[in-house]
């Protein structure tokens, strides 16, 4: 499967981002333009002399123009006509100005009546295509006018386009268009279907397509051909078949048919809860490395050098009001400046954390209560900073591009880019943080401090160097952690306040002082909760999960995993 | 939610309370057989390390029993298992005939009638030297009886006598957190005392005495035996042969050797164990 | 003075000086409030306004507050993050006897039914708001709804041995979880918006002077007799075994306390004063929301205690007066800086001040 085939248009709950959604599509016929218009025709029919066709096509392009021109004055019903001639003339760009039109972005200058496929890029200003030859045609802000299309027209037009696509050379845009034709049959799309399934090579286009024709055989006249078709479409994820199953099971006139369709919905209603926990496992896991992100700088400065740390969601805050310093710097470049803010919140966060240890921390050590008070009344002042120099009021970041857009795995599931994304980079934080501990001097220093502060002071290690370095680790990391919680929540004040006890817990329940163990609790409660929140709504599920964790550390004071071993024997 | 929860926690106040229920006073400690203390096939390890390993002891009623070994040779992990700090993996220990110690908490083994003075000096910081004594006073230990408590006059001539006897009658108002390291020893003694065990685990009772003291320790113990039994872990050899009837020698968490200190020192293995190769 | 040293013939203080200022300070205060505003006319200078007289009352109940947090805390060395978590509750069950009260006069004019349960379209009153029409039912329910939990959460809490900074944090999570729920509509706790225009108290108008004081004296009163209840607490054997409790837990076991079992009974008690203290502040300010389990609040009593001195008692009255004291002036002429200075307040006092302002004033005495 490749990627773009993967970026589905226009999910119904996805409308608002139908701007987007627009650009990709666009983009995306202007890739398959670049592979070549000629042969995205003519292989329609594989006979065809190459020769020939190409010549064809030139004299099919001269006179797409015009038709085009027309589209402009004309009533629906001419336009529809209009667009079955086009669609008779098979020049190569056909299908990029029908797209267009089908997305409202064929426009005609008033000046000269030539028509562009325009895209809004600002203020009234739209940058112009040639539909003749996908090249860039200049900008324009005015003066064009917007050639509407309606229900019926938009009708076949999809259809239109589909009978290109589906012969297109590209796989990914034929199972596309399979895909589309299929949710929404009729005797045309079928007869289109039918015409295609002999010649289709890919595996994944034919099962697509041949679903589709099991679908137009539910509707045949003996029971043997619907039979057939319902074996066929046993085990399908598709909306459309699962609907069309379920009408069958109620009201088909022939009892064995009614049973296997039954049988066949019930297969389809099982493995649409596999799905559906897959997907409630997936929301975990986010929600879990969310969870996994924000701890795991506590982990640090909590686990390691027992420190604890209640402005550690304030420099969670740091870094996500760093994340949007930084698009204020490069308001152009959204996807460099997230990717830059990274090292960014890690170096401010770890600066702010340095500073704390230093100013603050170092003279509470050995006396954990007063550090919790002292570091909750920074809190406060980093919290009021934030309010003095932004605003009080809730910061936007924008979300780059490559992290908007859903992976569909099938009708049933599908995977938002932003949770993907954050799980994988909740999961190289963890792994990083675990070479450095492992693998470097400094973690070596900081796990001989940890284990035994007098000797490892004798074996010439600076401790004070390494607690201030430490606990800047522990604070880049919540810096770092802030950057992904920019992209899932809003900036503000508040927002460290709200992850200190979810981190807190997730710390204490994985068992103070081990990495592994936030990770596994941190995802572990996440999905805790989103499997509880079917049931009993978000919050309740969350006061399920504080109550479940107080009493489990009642149960286990020290966590999950906890350290064995003679000096955790001590009280 | 919540109120359903605290509607709750009502139907339960019926059972928490009865774990309240205090004073209930513990099956009597029975000494038929002259054994006070039964340890058996105790085994403790940590992460591996097994401290203790198989070990067998049994103490008489009355006996004043010194234990020695090396350092790691299971000494205070075993003092932890008699008073419930630490959970045996495997073994029994009991307390007399009836008194399963491994069933039951510190404070109950302590309410049972075994006194513990560790290795480190620990007494109450913030307290006075009197209110030291009086909060390690012999009787009954529950919260109500507690917040009601009133010191009768032979409570408060128990006290005097004590402090008389650990040499301090006259820092009896003096923060214990601000006696010397020998006072402090003095003064847990003294609070061992006024628990009135039937069992005294002694740890280290001579480190940081001088001479005189320890002299005058070593007659308190020996003074104690018959009435109370003693169990002394110490590594001052001279300290240990001045009191000592029967030795038992720890190594590597069981027992190596026992006997009169005589026949203990001349044991071959024991010589080994201390002196190495 | 002859009342305070009857009390300290009734009182083990042992160094009494302190709790004895405070009795006296506190007689003195509830005998003029009632006479400067009541008896002094209103051009006066000297006449104190029935906005000043709530807002000493207010202050009296954050002090009870204070004492409750310090017995457990200064004494005890448990420190509780979640201590509103009890005051809130005190104040939500005289919160529900107040809604009671309202009867018809509400906006939907439902004999039975708050006003909230009316837009929320409830048709009955949910089981647990029965019995709150009663005053003494009520009155029980701000001792019992704080204690029950206290004593349900303390016996699970210290049976096994969470201690420290652990059970900072759950005491944490519990308030939180309890603000969680009773943001809830579905709660029947009125939400978001809480508990609020309550008319009357015994039949007593809410809004006037009279009551006013009589709401002042009440609190003073709970003041002086929690005060008193804790001194003696602390002055007693139970109260030099908590001390040990908190000094050397392990060792308190070792000599044959059952640690969890005076810890639980402090614990439940503390919770029952802050509870009273709750349902004291609420008639005062007129309201009642989830916001007052706001984690936040509890830390902020936590620093009135540091600030006035810890495991003192008096020192923790001073510190709840001094700190809203500042805060009442410092909300009103600049509203920025509160945060910073309390967030300030508790870095000093940790660091340069650990043990508050009667710890200064102490050692200036012992030097002078």
């Amino acid at each position: 499967m490749t990627d773009h085939a993967t970026l589905v248009p226009t999910p119904p709950a996805a409308r608002g981002r139908a701007g987007a959604m627009r650009g990709v599509r666009i983009w995306l016929a202007a890739l398959l333009l670049g592979l070549g218009p000629a042969p995205a025709l003519m292989a329609q029919d594989d006979s065809a002399d190459a020769g020939q066709a190409a010549t064809a096509s030139q004299d099919a392009s001269a006179t797409l123009a015009p038709l085009l021109a027309e589209l402009g004055g004309a009533g629906y019903r001419e336009k529809q006509a209009l667009v079955a001639r086009m669609v008779a003339l098979g020049a190569p760009n056909t299908r990029l100005a029908l797209r267009a039109f089908l997305d409202g972005a064929l426009y005609q200058r008033a000046a000269d009546g030539k028509v562009f496929i325009a895209v809004e890029d600002g203020d009234d200003h739209y940058s112009l295509t040639d539909p003749l030859t996908g090249a860039a045609a200049g900008g324009a802000s005015g003066g064009l006018k917007r050639i509407r299309t309606n229900n019926a027209l938009r009708k076949a037009l999809r259809q239109a386009i589909a009978q290109f696509e589906l012969s297109d050379p590209d796989a990914a845009v034929r199972l596309a268009s399979a895909r589309e034709l299929v949710d929404d049959l009729d005797e045309d799309t079928v007869a289109l279907l039918r015409q295609r399934a002999p010649v289709e090579k890919d595996a994944e286009v034919l099962a697509e397509i041949e679903t589709g024709l099991a679908l137009a055989d539910l509707g045949s006249a003996d029971a043997e051909g619907r039979m057939a078709a319902i074996e066929h479409l046993r085990g399908s994820m598709k909306t459309a078949v699962y609907n069309r199953l379920n009408l069958i099971a109620e009201g088909d006139p022939d009892t064995a048919v009614r049973k296997a369709a039954a049988a066949a919905v019930r297969g389809i209603d099982g493995w649409r809860k596999v799905y559906g926990w897959i997907e409630t496992l997936f929301f975990g896991m986010s929600l879990g490395s969310v969870l996994v992100l924000a701890a795991i700088g506590l982990a640090i400065t909590f686990g390691v050098m027992g420190v604890i740390n209640m402005a550690h969601g304030e420099l969670m805050m740091i870094g996500a009001y760093t994340t949007y310093c930084m698009q204020l710097l490069m308001p152009e470049h959204i996807g460099l400046s997230m990717v830059l803010s990274i090292p960014a919140a890690f170096i401010v966060s770890g600066a702010f954390g340095v500073a704390i240890e230093r100013g603050i921390v170092r003279f509470l050590y050995g006396r954990p209560l007063e550090t919790l008070l002292a570091t909750f009344g920074l809190s406060l002042i980093l919290q009021q900073l934030v309010r003095s120099i932004f605003s009080p009021l809730n910061r936007s970041v924008s979300t780059p591009d490559f992290m908007s857009g859903t992976l569909q795995i099938n009708e049933a599931l599908s995977l938002t880019y932003n949770r993907l994304y954050i799980i994988v980079f909740a999961l190289i934080v963890f792994v990083l943080l675990q070479l450095i501990l492992k693998r470097t001097t400094l973690g070596l220093k900081v796990r001989a401090v940890s284990q035994n502060r007098a000797m490892a002071r004798a074996m010439g290690i600076r401790s004070e160097w390494v607690d201030a370095a430490t606990f800047g680790l522990g604070a880049g990391i919540a810096g770092v952690a802030g950057v992904a919680l920019s992209q899932l929540t809003n900036v503000g004040p508040n927002l460290g306040q709200s992850y200190i006890i979810d981190s807190f817990m997730v710390v204490v329940f994985g068992g103070v002082g081990n990495l592994w163990g936030t990770l596994i609790s941190g995802l572990s409660l996440g999905v805790i909760n989103k499997l509880l929140e079917p049931y009993s709504g978000a919050v309740l599920a969350k006061i399920l999960v504080l109550v479940f964790l107080i009493l489990f550390i009642q149960r286990r004071p020290r966590g999950l995993f906890p350290h064995k071993g003679r000096a955790a024997e001590g009280h | 939610m919540s109120v359903m929860s605290r509607a709750g926690a009502l139907f339960d106040r019926s059972r928490v309370f009865d774990f309240l229920i205090e004073g209930q006073p513990p099956p009597a400690l029975d000494l038929k057989h002259n054994v006070i203390l039964y340890l058996e096939g105790i085994t403790v390890s940590f992460d591996g390390f097994r401290a203790l390993n198989d070990l067998n002891l049994y103490i008489e009623a009355g006996e004043l029993r010194c234990i020695i070994g090396p350092n790691g040779a299971g000494k205070t992990t075993m003092m932890d298992v008699i008073t419930g700090k630490t959970r045996p993996d495997a073994g029994s220990a009991w307390f007399g005939q009836r008194l399963n110690l491994l069933n039951m908490s510190e404070p109950e083994i302590a309410q049972a009638g075994i006194g513990r003075k560790f290795q480190k000096p620990t007494v109450f910081q913030e307290h006075t030297v009197f209110e030291n004594l009086e909060l390690a006073m012999a009787g009954d230990k529950s919260v109500w009886k507690i917040l009601f408590a009133k010191l009768t006059p032979q409570q408060r001539d128990r006290i005097d006598e004590v402090l008389g006897i650990i040499g301090l009658p006259d820092l009896r108002e003096q923060r214990a957190g601000s006696l010397s390291h020998g006072q402090k020893q003095w003064l847990e003694i003294g609070m061992l005392l006024m628990q009135e065990p039937e069992l005294l685990l002694v740890d280290e009772p001579v480190a940081g005495m001088t001479p005189q003291e320890t002299e005058r320790t070593a007659e308190l113990l020996v003074s104690l035996a018959g009435r109370h039994s003693v169990v002394v872990v110490e590594h001052d050899m001279d300290f240990v042969r001045s009191i000592a009837r029967t030795v038992t020698v720890l190594h590597e968490g069981s027992v190596l050797a026992e006997g009169s200190m005589d026949s203990v020192q001349n044991d071959p293995r024991v010589v080994e164990v201390y002196l190495g190769e | 003075m002859a009342a305070s040293s009857l009390l300290s013939r009734l009182l083990p203080m042992r160094d009494d000086r302190g709790s004895s200022a405070f009795f006296v300070v506190l007689l003195a205060v509830a005998v003029a409030v009632p006479i400067l505003h009541l008896a002094v006319p209103e051009g006066s200078a000297l006449h104190l306004s029935t906005y000043t007289v709530t807002l000493l009352g207010k202050y009296l109940s954050y002090a009870l507050l204070a004492v409750a947090l310090d017995l457990i805390w200064g004494y005890c060395g448990i420190l509780s993050l979640g201590h509103t978590a009890f005051f809130a509750l005190g104040g939500y069950a005289m919160g529900m006897y107040l809604m009671r009260q309202i009867g018809s006069r509400g906006v939907y004019g439902d004999p039975v039914l708050p006003d909230f349960m009316v837009f929320l379209d409830w048709k009955a009153l949910p089981w647990f708001w029965h019995g709150f029409d009663m005053f003494w039912f009520a009155m029980l329910m701000v001792v019992l709804a704080p204690g029950v939990l206290a004593y349900v959460f303390g016996w699970f809490a210290f049976r096994s041995r969470v201690t420290g900074v652990y059970l900072s944090i759950i005491t944490q999570a519990l308030t939180y979880a309890l603000l969680l729920a009773f943001f809830r509509n579905e709660m029947g706790f009125g939400g978001n918006n809480g508990l609020t225009d309550f008319k009357d108290l015994l039949g007593y108008d809410l809004q006037s002077s009279n009551t006013r004081v009589a709401l002042f004296l009440c609190t003073a009163i709970a003041l002086g007799l929690g005060y008193a209840a804790s001194r003696y607490i602390v002055g007693s054997r139970f109260g030099r075994v908590i001390e040990a409790v908190r000094d050397a837990e392990a060792r308190t076991r070792f000599i044959g306390y059952k640690v969890e079992n005076y810890k639980l009974w402090l614990f439940t008690f503390s919770a029952a004063l802050a509870g009273i203290a709750g349902a004291l502040y609420v008639p005062q300010v007129g309201i009642i929301n989830p916001g007052e389990f706001a984690p936040i609040n509890s830390i902020e009593v936590v620093v009135w205690v540091a600030i006035g001195g810890r495991g003192t008692l008096y020192g923790a009255v001073v510190g709840a007066l001094l700190v809203n004291y500042a805060k009442t002036v410092l909300t009103g002429a600049l509203p920025e800086i509160w945060l910073y200075a309390l967030g300030a307040l508790f870095v000093v006092v940790t660091v340069f001040l650990p043990q508050g302002i009667v710890g200064l004033l102490r050692r200036k005495e012992a030097t002078a």
